[in-house]
């Protein structure tokens, strides 16, 4: 997707001084980027563990309910850092990531990974023993995992092809 | 033949030549070498911030490595086969590049750190109990050195990205 509004409102971003400085500072995009990761980590990892768990394969003696409560807050805390170190990155080289494809493209899927978390994790606040158990419900939680996960692989490899698009 | 001698061979091989070619090939090594790496770094934060008596404090140290740690050694093992890869397509450039160099010193630092642990911290590993103050000081001691190596890793590896000369990958 490129538009003449999108092309302005990248030309806007550009002149701003928070962007001029990021352009003629060398090292900040590296460090930004290293934070990034950094915070992709303690995701990558949280979700793994959870996904790992929904599918059975660790941690089978904790409820769903619980490794998710103590999950939970670990992305949610890493998510703001990821927001901040992308916003970074976006206002130092709009046009390298606004106007790229793919990262058009991981935005959308990680809003997608957003929504299904949320979407799993919304019955256990009534009833935490939701998705324990077996039946059709262990089948869904654990197609909702293999999805969760294949997305967030996505996301990452998405975010390192921003580079050669 | 000297060191120089062996990265110029491993740039002249067919698989080098392969990855220096092909458009889609190293952008594809880096994303999996990413994605490993997100995974070794988080889960071994896990073990670290347990040792340092931070996070996980209601599980044994015994039982969070058991369900951790073959996640980091297979991440480790993509990350270790995606990084080779990479290297041998530019092997010369990388082996001389300072922040490459830097991040192989973090990353023998951070082996050493574990065998380290392996054999003379964890001796008594059975005893730590599940209650933070039950991990002795040389396990912190352990956890925070691995847990401030494999950030360097990280930074180390991403300065590479903007300092290989010539110029063959992205930012």
């Amino acid at each position: 997707m490129r538009t003449q509004s999108l092309d302005n409102f990248c030309a806007w971003i550009e002149q701003t001084p928070l962007s001029q400085t990021i352009q003629v500072t060398a090292w900040s995009v590296p460090a930004v980027q290293t934070i990034h990761i950094l915070a992709i980590s303690a995701i990558m990892a949280s979700v793994l563990m959870l996904n790992l768990r929904l599918l059975g394969v660790i941690g089978v003696d904790r409820s769903i309910a619980e490794v998710s409560a103590r999950i939970r807050p670990v992305i949610w805390w890493t998510l703001p850092i990821l927001l901040v170190s992308g916003v970074l990155l976006i206002v130092g080289e709009p046009v390298r990531s606004l106007e790229n494809p793919i990262f058009q493209l991981k935005m959308l899927m990680l809003i997608s990974v957003i929504v299904l978390t949320l979407a799993y994790q919304a019955p256990l606040n009534k009833n935490s023993k939701f998705w324990d158990g077996g039946g059709r419900r262990s089948i869904t939680i654990k197609l909702i995992s293999i999805v969760s996960l294949a997305l967030w692989i996505a996301i990452v490899c998405a975010g390192r092809w921003i580079a050669y698009v | 033949m000297g060191l120089d001698g062996v990265f110029q061979w491993l740039y002249a091989t067919t698989a080098g030549a392969v990855i220096r070619e092909n458009e889609s090939l190293f952008p594809w090594l880096e994303s999996f070498h990413v994605l490993a790496i997100t995974v070794v770094v988080g889960s071994i934060a896990i073990v670290d911030l347990r040792l340092l008596g931070i996070a996980s404090l209601d599980r044994a140290v015994t039982r969070l490595t058991r369900d951790v740690l073959p996640c980091t050694w297979i991440a480790f093992a993509v990350a270790a086969v995606t990084g080779s890869l990479m290297f041998i397509s530019n092997a010369v450039n990388y082996a001389h590049n300072f922040y490459f160099q830097l991040k192989i010193l973090m990353l023998v630092l951070a082996g050493i750190n574990m065998m380290f642990f392996q054999f003379f911290v964890s001796r008594d590993i059975e005893n730590w109990g599940i209650s933070a103050s039950t991990t002795p000081l040389r396990a912190r001691f352990a956890g925070g050195a691995s847990l401030i190596l494999w950030v360097f890793v990280v930074a180390f590896g991403r300065w590479i990205g903007f300092t290989l000369q010539p110029h063959l990958i992205g930012g």
